[in-house]
């Protein structure tokens, strides 16, 4: 067995993987465009969503107990206050962009942007009575 | 084989197991103290595998997966999360395996190993992260990771490869 830091085959396996990264970075940057709709889903279940264009700050109460403030304003959605211990999903950023999330993963809450406001299967099964307001008041508390 | 496991005795084998899976727990609570990586869950340097791969190299690749599964396990227990368990163990399991095939192969050095390491262990992260979360959206961190685990492997197969092929305990 030979015991060597680098062969030549180490080279085509990084400029193989460096492909595949340009790949994917290229997919990426070509599906995104700006999004309309902040979907909130906690616990793997949808729970609500909420237009980017009017600037709010909802509660929202996640997984066994555990609560987050979503913030929109300016067409950005982020999320802040989070009671979770290492604060992650506060340092994640502000996002706008088709598919772009942020994920508080104690309180099991993922936000992801998408072009509609994912209410379209609800829609065509209970009708358009509650489509407006979605937003679940045990779940959501509306601080602005 | 510079530690010829098969010529030692049960006691040498305990304590360099025991030495190896301490220095793992050390350079992975090092880790956890460099908040650069912080900021995108599953993103690390990997410092824990320097150890693995220079267990791989120079010990064997039974000495890889048990340090490296120890390693996890008590991690998860001194600082970690169940959540945090899985990641690792899933990470963890799919990186030694690709880098136990991959050496086995004796096609690539010990940098190319590495980052076959380094980007499966990002990947099994990213695939239970989108099982145990119920979302596509955890996707969007591949490229970020994929790159990452480039890099961070390059890293440690260098500094791994220099120490194996330098120790010696005869």
């Amino acid at each position: 067995m030979e015991k060597r830091l680098l062969r030549k085959n180490d080279f085509y396996l990084i400029a193989a993987l460096l492909l595949i990264f340009s790949a994917i970075a290229a997919y990426y940057f070509m599906v995104q465009d700006n999004g309309a709709y902040v979907k909130i889903s906690i616990d793997g279940e949808y729970s609500g969503s909420f237009s980017l264009s009017d600037d709010t700050e909802y509660v929202i109460n996640g997984y066994n107990g555990g609560v987050n403030t979503l913030v929109i304003r300016d067409g950005y959605a982020y999320l802040k206050d989070s009671s979770c211990p290492d604060h992650l999903c506060e340092n994640m950023g502000r996002i706008s962009k088709t598919g772009q999330s942020v994920i508080c993963l104690p309180n099991r809450v993922v936000i992801e942007i998408t072009k509609d406001d994912g209410e379209n299967e609800y829609d065509t099964i209970v009708g358009a009575l509650f489509v407006r307001n979605n937003s679940d008041p045990a779940i959501f508390l509306r601080m602005k | 084989m510079l530690f010829g496991e098969n010529s030692m005795n049960k006691a040498k084998k305990t304590a360099l197991y025991g030495v190896l899976t301490a220095l793992a727990l050390i350079l992975g609570y090092i880790e956890t103290l460099i908040p650069a990586f912080v900021a995108i869950p599953g993103m690390k340097i990997g410092l824990t595998n320097i150890v693995v791969l220079f267990s791989l190299y120079a010990v064997s690749e039974r000495a890889a997966i048990i340090i490296n599964i120890v390693r996890i396990i008590v991690l998860a227990m001194l600082f970690g999360s169940p959540l945090s368990f899985v990641f690792s163990l899933v990470g963890g399991c799919l990186s030694t395996a690709v880098m136990i095939l991959l050496k086995k192969s004796d096609r690539f050095g010990m940098v190319g190993v590495s980052i076959a390491g380094g980007v499966t262990h990002n990947i099994g992260q990213i695939i239970v992260a989108m099982l145990v979360m119920n979302t596509k959206a955890i996707a969007l961190y591949l490229p970020v990771l994929w790159i990452t685990g480039i890099f961070s492997g390059m890293l440690v197969g260098f500094i791994g490869g220099l120490i194996a092929a330098r120790i010696r305990t005869d």
